[in-house]
């Protein structure tokens, strides 16, 4: 007889309301008549991740202690939950976008969503090697597809069997390093592994590096971040923006999660390990955007920088680090996500790449979009528009606490050369005539949805900023949850 | 201490003017309206203020203080020293007549622009109130942003390149500054200027003090000055030279000065030598510069190297004499640049080859030149020379070599005011100077004259400001008390 655990329903309510909405997607594509088609299941995948953002919220409130459920396989704690609501609002924005988007396959696009957000949600939470990997390859198969989704394209296409390829390596470091950690301690389960790891176990050092390397290719990390710029150019725009913002909030905050409830022995290596990572991630993604040309590709570079940023965090692994992480990918997401959302309505009008010059006008065009992207991009780099400030501020401050005021050094730097790029978006959307460039005719398209979701992004990223205390509250609260 | 919200009334007032001018579909003139009747109440704020300000008494006035970031010690904090009055005072009326100058001449895109110079007045209005690093540094940064779009899009031919090297340079300095505030605050434990303890670390001081010099600019900071200067809309250039600038001296006061006793009198010689670089070869250069905003420009710098001579002497009348002189000039250069706007407005030039004569036939325009000069030029009797001369014997006290420089830059300063009033008034009329070319209008002259009227206050009764920005008018004890 097969002995059945004990499972706590609730704990995983969010992943399975996103799953059944999935599902639902799904049959819509067949059931439901083409002319509405598009409306219903954009409507499904809104109301699936709503509730999965409320239901996520409902456990932040009620997993004040947090504890393993589902035989010690899942975290249901605050940290989990935090990063569920960050990406169930990363979920229903995108379903906004992409309910205007003119393409085909709306069902299958919202089915695929709902699986790979449900997939994340799963994979913050998870309390083991298992899970963890399981997880990831659910969501990152999911995402495989979503980027190739508009296969008539070939940029699309490109980008699928890109992020396929380079993907897969990443997920076969992390599933290997995995094998070595279990060969070297005989466990799977996080907390089992800390408590068993004997030190200086060479096995186990390098079951973490690979370990180390597979996280750092799913969060588009230097120098693991080949793929990102080409993948985030030619994925369709709504597929990006909820790759640059989902992605890295899951990736980083299992990551950090990990490493504090698995390897607290091996502090000294995975952080200095992580500090280097996130030079380099300063380093390449700073002075490769300075010379694109292409909006998304900058970005793309862009969130490689950024990345770097939030490594910067997690590298001190202190509690004051872990809330500079969380603090961190909320503003952060919503800015990813609204710039691209803004590329997004340009292209959608143009029917073309948008590169830096034919953004030129686009800030006197459109008012509202323009005047989001001029945050979207001050508050990148660092300026006071928004809660990109104070993030920066956030972890330059976990890191000289830690003492590492070199690191601080090296962030400093690193915004100073980041608002070169920055600014030349602005420059180009507000301060270039646009007379030469040819738009496709009549007027643009309403795309009122579009610009909800852009006015959220924009209300988080400034709202951050004032509401400062009760968002490192919750991330306080969050990160209490982990083991220091 | 009592709480008052009316600093906060004033900072904020005009962002929410200037949110409301975005969003309100206003015609042309009804916004310029709003935006000149919200910096008028700005200025009777400001004179609300004045009268009810304890000039006999130490510490903060009209202070608030809001927890913002609770775990790291960050509080809105945001008050009043008597010398951060006048500054605020300098703001708020010099704004007051830029935006005016603006609506006289009709900017397009005037929703944007007039939203974007109350964003300007409030940022500036928050860097002389605000009584936290974070804060500070927040404002300081978002002076910035309106800066960088109002050159940028209502700028001159070569508006580009000057808006970048502007932000890059003033940006490289304040990001450095970030650091030392990070640096700063966690070692003391608190990002409050008036609660933190002064501390003895020369590098943070010069991480402090580069942001400053290249705001202010001293020499050799200020690569960046006349490309701004030149390319910038006239009331832009008069806001960045007699306001922006002053955030760079106020800052030495409050902070270098105040915070780093002992790094300042380590390198008292060193910021007195770039000083009084920064003070002849300003001068030097204004004196060899063939067009009008050039000349203006560079004085400017001459001017700021006087003011840090002052700050730096460390004396009594130094202090003194430096926030007269910065009240004084901010008033001159400003009205300055707002007549060099009506030159060209008339002439389509600044170039001295192609302007003279106008005097001829233009009393107003004249008589307006010729006053501005005269107080420029520090005759006796007038404002000028009153802070030029505290601060030339506050740095005799100092060594009298400091003294020498200084009354040698005082010929030079005449001798470049005259020059520039022969080429533009005197001489034969110059090719761009057309007979029909107006006289200063209504309109010019209700901008300008009242700015003049102020310094004629001042000129009679400079002790108004000279006795008045330091409680007790005892500045060494004041600062040595970090302004308890």
């Amino acid at each position: 007889m097969i002995h059945t655990p004990h499972v706590d329903w609730f704990s995983i309510v969010p992943i399975l309301v996103l799953l059944g909405g999935s599902f639902v997607a799904l049959l819509n594509g067949v059931l439901v008549p083409a002319s509405v088609r598009r409306t219903s299941s954009s409507l499904v995948a809104a109301v699936a991740s709503t509730a999965a953002m409320v239901t996520s919220i409902w456990l932040y409130v009620d997993s004040a202690s947090g504890h393993l459920v589902i035989a010690g396989a899942f975290y249901r704690d605050r940290w989990t939950a935090l990063s569920q609501v960050i990406l169930s609002a990363i979920t229903l924005a995108t379903a906004l976008l992409g309910a205007e988007r003119v393409r085909e396959h709306e069902s299958e696009f919202n089915a695929v969503l709902l699986a790979s957000a449900a997939g994340m949600l799963f994979f913050v939470g998870s309390a083991n090697l298992m899970v963890m990997f399981l997880s990831l390859e659910w969501f990152s198969i999911a995402l495989y597809v979503m980027c190739a989704i508009d296969y008539d394209l070939e940029g699309s296409l490109e980008a699928g069997l890109k992020y396929l390829v380079v993907g897969s390596f990443g997920s076969a470091g992390l599933l290997f390093g995995s094998a070595l950690v279990y060969g070297a301690t005989n466990h799977i389960g996080f907390a089992q592994i800390a408590a068993s790891a004997s030190p200086h176990d060479h096995l186990l050092v390098l079951g973490l590096a690979m370990i180390i390397a597979g996280l750092a290719f799913k969060s588009s990390s230097a120098p693991f971040h080949m793929w990102t710029p080409d993948v985030y150019q030619g994925a369709p725009t709504t597929v990006t923006a909820f790759m640059s913002s989902a992605t890295k909030v899951a990736a980083f905050a299992l990551a950090f999660r990990l490493l504090r409830t698995a390897f607290p022995q091996e502090e000294h290596l995975w952080s200095w390990a992580f500090a280097g990572i996130a030079v380099a991630s300063l380093v390449v993604g700073n002075l490769a955007a300075l010379v694109q040309k292409d909006v998304k590709r900058m970005l793309a570079y862009s969130s490689v920088s950024h990345a770097g940023f939030i490594l910067i965090g997690l590298s001190t692994g202190s509690p004051l680090g872990g809330r500079a992480l969380m603090y961190y990918l909320i503003p952060y997401s919503a800015m990813a996500f609204g710039s691209f959302a803004v590329v997004a309505a340009r292209e959608r009008e143009l029917g073309a790449a948008v590169t830096l010059d034919n953004l030129a006008g686009f800030g006197w065009e459109r008012p509202f979009l323009g005047v989001a992207m001029w945050f979207f991009m001050f508050g990148f780099a660092g300026l006071p528009l928004g809660g990109g400030f104070v993030a920066k501020f956030y972890v330059l401050s976990a890191a000289y606490d830690h003492g590492w005021t070199w690191l601080v050094i090296v962030g400093v730097i690193a915004t100073i050369v980041s608002l070169y790029y920055y600014l030349a978006v602005v420059r180009a959307m507000y301060m270039r005539p646009s007379a030469e460039l040819a738009v496709a005719g009549g007027s643009p398209p309403r795309e009122a949805l579009l610009h909800v979701a852009v006015g959220a992004a924009l209300v988080v990223s400034v709202g951050s900023l004032i509401a400062v205390s009760p968002l490192v509250t919750l991330a306080r609260h969050a990160a209490s949850a982990l083991p220091f | 201490m009592t709480t008052s919200t009316i600093t906060s009334v004033l900072i904020w007032l005009p962002v929410a003017a200037a949110l409301a001018i975005w969003i309100l579909p206003l015609s042309r003139y009804a916004t310029g309206s709003l935006a000149v009747l919200v910096s008028l109440v700005e200025v009777g704020f400001w004179i609300e203020q004045v009268a009810r300000f304890d000039f006999g008494r130490h510490g903060l006035q009209f202070s608030q203080r809001t927890p913002w970031i609770k775990d790291l010690h960050v509080s809105y904090h945001v008050g009043e020293y008597a010398f951060s009055l006048w500054l605020v005072g300098l703001t708020v009326v010099a704004m007051a007549a830029c935006v005016g100058y603006g609506f006289w001449v009709g900017r397009d895109r005037p929703r944007a622009y007039f939203g974007l110079m109350l964003l300007l007045t409030g940022a500036t209005v928050g860097v002389f109130v605000a009584q936290d690093m974070l804060l500070f540094y927040a404002f300081f940064e978002a002076m910035l942003i309106p800066l960088y779009v109002l050159i940028g899009v209502w700028g001159g031919a070569r508006r580009m390149e000057a808006t970048i090297k502007f932000v890059i340079y003033t940006m490289a300095g304040s990001l450095l500054m970030l650091a030392a505030i990070v640096v700063y605050g966690l070692k003391v434990g608190t990002f409050d200027l008036v609660d933190a303890p002064p501390s003895a670390s020369r590098w943070l001081f010069l991480g402090f003090m580069l942001a400053f010099a290249i705001k202010a600019p001293l020499f050799p900071f200020h690569g960046w000055l006349p490309d701004a200067y030149r390319e910038a809309p006239p009331e832009v250039t008069a806001v960045l030279s007699g306001v922006i600038a002053k955030a760079g001296t106020y800052g030495m006061l409050r902070i270098a000065l105040t915070k780093f006793p002992d790094p300042s009198s380590y390198y008292r010689t060193l910021v007195l030598a770039l000083g009084a670089a920064a003070l002849v070869y300003g001068s030097v250069l204004a004196f060899r510069s063939m067009d009008f905003r050039s000349v203006v420009a560079y004085s400017s710098m001459a001017q700021s190297g006087l003011i840090t001579l002052g700050l730096f002497s460390g004396t009594t009348l130094g202090f003194d004499g430096a926030v007269l002189q910065m009240v004084a000039h901010g008033l001159v250069s400003c009205s300055l640049f707002l007549v060099a706007g009506a030159v060209e407005r008339r002439t389509t030039t600044g170039d001295f080859v192609r302007l003279g004569g106008m005097a001829k036939g233009r009393p107003a325009l004249a008589t307006l030149l010729m006053t501005l000069g005269v107080i420029n030029l520090a005759v006796p009797g007038s404002a000028a020379f009153a802070g030029e001369f505290l601060i030339l014997a506050g740095s005799y006290q100092r060594a009298w070599w400091w003294a020498a420089i200084g009354a040698g830059a005082i010929v030079l300063a005449a001798m470049y005011t005259l020059r520039l009033i022969s080429a533009v008034l005197h001489e034969a009329r110059g090719p761009a100077v057309a007979d029909e070319a107006l006289d200063l209008r209504t309109g010019e002259l209700a901008l300008v004259v009242p700015l003049v009227a102020a310094l004629l206050v001042l000129s009679a009764w400079p002790a108004a400001i000279s006795h008045h920005s330091f409680a007790g008018d005892a500045p060494v004890q004041a600062v040595q008390g970090q302004f308890r």
